[in-house]
């Protein structure tokens, strides 16, 4: 017999109800109940960052929850950044304007760990973005152009607040 | 990899998980997940039931007790990190926090679990050995207190039952003015250490030592105090020569040894770590001198 709960997540403003085994972990939860696929699943044990999310406002694995854990709890995830379908948020801008991606992996979890970033410190150096990347793995770009896009990013943020 | 079944409990106080761990005969509890998690998603653990404690309300907190700091068992690393408390109080695990994996795993993880998982190369363990912790443990109808110096047991293994868990850790304040100095060395920033020193020091007018805490990460089976090093810097006038000197003690320590890291080398990263971190806190000690050894 699977130990199963019913829970209830919002995720980008919508709440989605389910009945899940309690062993389901919140990225597996998101992809295939949620099937909000841009939450990637890269290494499944907290090295690779790519299923990053913003679990109240807050990064975390989402590989290293269980589904059950977020019940009431509020996420948002890579398709919650942009305002609308239109238009994107000016650090995804900055991110296509400056390569800051190539297979587009590593970039669900880039861009909400440095939405976290950039508000708790909004004019970092590149060192501190180096840093504050150190947790996600991009294996195509050599991260010249994510560190690049994420000053630029920094200076629009600025710039537009 | 998924994690293997399970049965989930989230009882909402510690008597409750105290009570379901004494009933549960192959319980893990759950605390901020960032090595339970990955150990069942490998399935290198196989609970039957998982106890998540992070619906106990009262195991979170930050008490200034005067003579000490009181952290709940599952107080999270960030909040650590952000605290003014204990940035003031204990400057040594400030600048430690921040070695501490990467934002994203320091907003889940908790004080409670790093020293019940026990890394050897963990930075709040050896912040705790370091400061002379004491952390409370408490199972169905009892606590106790487990003094740091007696809370590993060897390799990754606290010296607490599987019937208890850790409530809170007690962490006692040196004076104001002591030096201090977190310095570790790791292939990448955020990964675990292969070899880490902490190091803090009463420095009395006139620049000589009334008392020093040496303690290495990464070298044993779990964190440890130099008490050669301690006792030859005991009424000695810091000095880069004496630094340098003492500091060549923890070339004798039996290190680990894996794939990546032979003994010798972690014998090596001990003493120039140790070396760095004694200038280091002599530097910021309100009368110590300023000094950088490389």
């Amino acid at each position: 017999m699977s130990d199963r709960r019913n829970i209830s997540v919002t995720i980008n403003g919508e709440t989605f109800e389910r009945e899940v085994e309690t062993r389901l972990h919140l990225a597996d939860f998101i992809r295939h109940e949620c099937l909000l696929t841009g939450t990637h699943v890269g290494c499944e044990h907290g090295v690779c960052g790519a299923c990053t999310i913003l679990l109240n406002g807050q990064t975390a694995r989402s590989c290293l929850m269980l589904a059950v854990q977020a019940d009431g709890q509020e996420i948002k995830t890579v398709e919650g950044i942009a305002p609308n379908k239109e238009e994107l948020h000016p650090l995804q801008q900055a991110f296509q304007d400056n390569h800051g991606l190539q297979c587009g992996f590593c970039t669900p979890g880039m861009l909400t760990t440095l939405l976290e970033f950039l508000e708790d410190n909004p004019d970092p150096t590149e060192r501190e973005v180096r840093e504050a990347i150190s947790g996600n793995l991009c294996r195509c770009t050599g991260y010249q152009g994510i560190v690049a896009a994420a000053l630029d990013a920094a200076k629009r943020l600025q710039a537009g607040s | 990899m998924k994690p293997p079944p399970f049965v989930y409990h989230d009882p909402h106080s510690i008597d409750d998980a105290v009570s379901l761990l004494a009933e549960k005969e192959n319980a893990k509890l759950l605390a901020g997940g960032q090595s339970l998690m990955p150990m069942l998603n490998m399935r290198f653990v196989l609970p039957d039931d998982v106890i998540d404690i992070n619906k106990i309300e009262d195991l979170s907190y930050i008490r200034d007790d005067g003579d000490a700091l009181v952290f709940g068992g599952i107080t999270r690393q960030r909040d650590i990190e952000f605290s003014d408390l204990v940035e003031q109080k204990i400057p040594l695990m400030k600048e430690a926090i921040l070695n501490v994996g990467h934002r994203q795993t320091r907003n889940r993880g908790t004080f409670g679990g790093s020293l019940s998982h026990l890394d050897p190369s963990a930075e709040l363990p050896t912040v705790s050995i370091a400061q002379d912790a004491i952390v409370s443990v408490r199972k169905k109808g009892a606590t106790r207190d487990i003094p740091m110096a007696e809370f590993p047991m060897g390799y990754m293994t606290p010296s607490f039952d599987l019937d208890e868990m850790v409530t809170d850790i007690r962490v006692p304040i040196w004076p104001t003015g002591h030096g201090y100095a977190f310095v570790e060395f790791a292939r990448r920033h955020g990964d675990y250490a292969i070899t880490s020193s902490a190091v803090l020091l009463d420095v009395a007018d006139g620049g000589e030592i009334s008392k020093a805490s040496v303690t290495l990460g990464g070298v044993g089976p779990s964190p440890l105090r130099v008490a050669t090093v301690e006792e030859g810097l005991a009424g000695e006038v810091g000095s880069k020569e004496l630094f340098t000197e003492i500091a060549e003690k923890c070339r004798d320590i039996d290190a680990m040894e894996d794939v990546y890291t032979p003994a010798w080398y972690r014998q090596h990263l001990a003493v120039v770590l140790t070396r760095r971190a004694l200038a280091k806190a002599f530097s910021r000690a309100a009368n110590g001198t300023g000094m950088n050894l490389r």
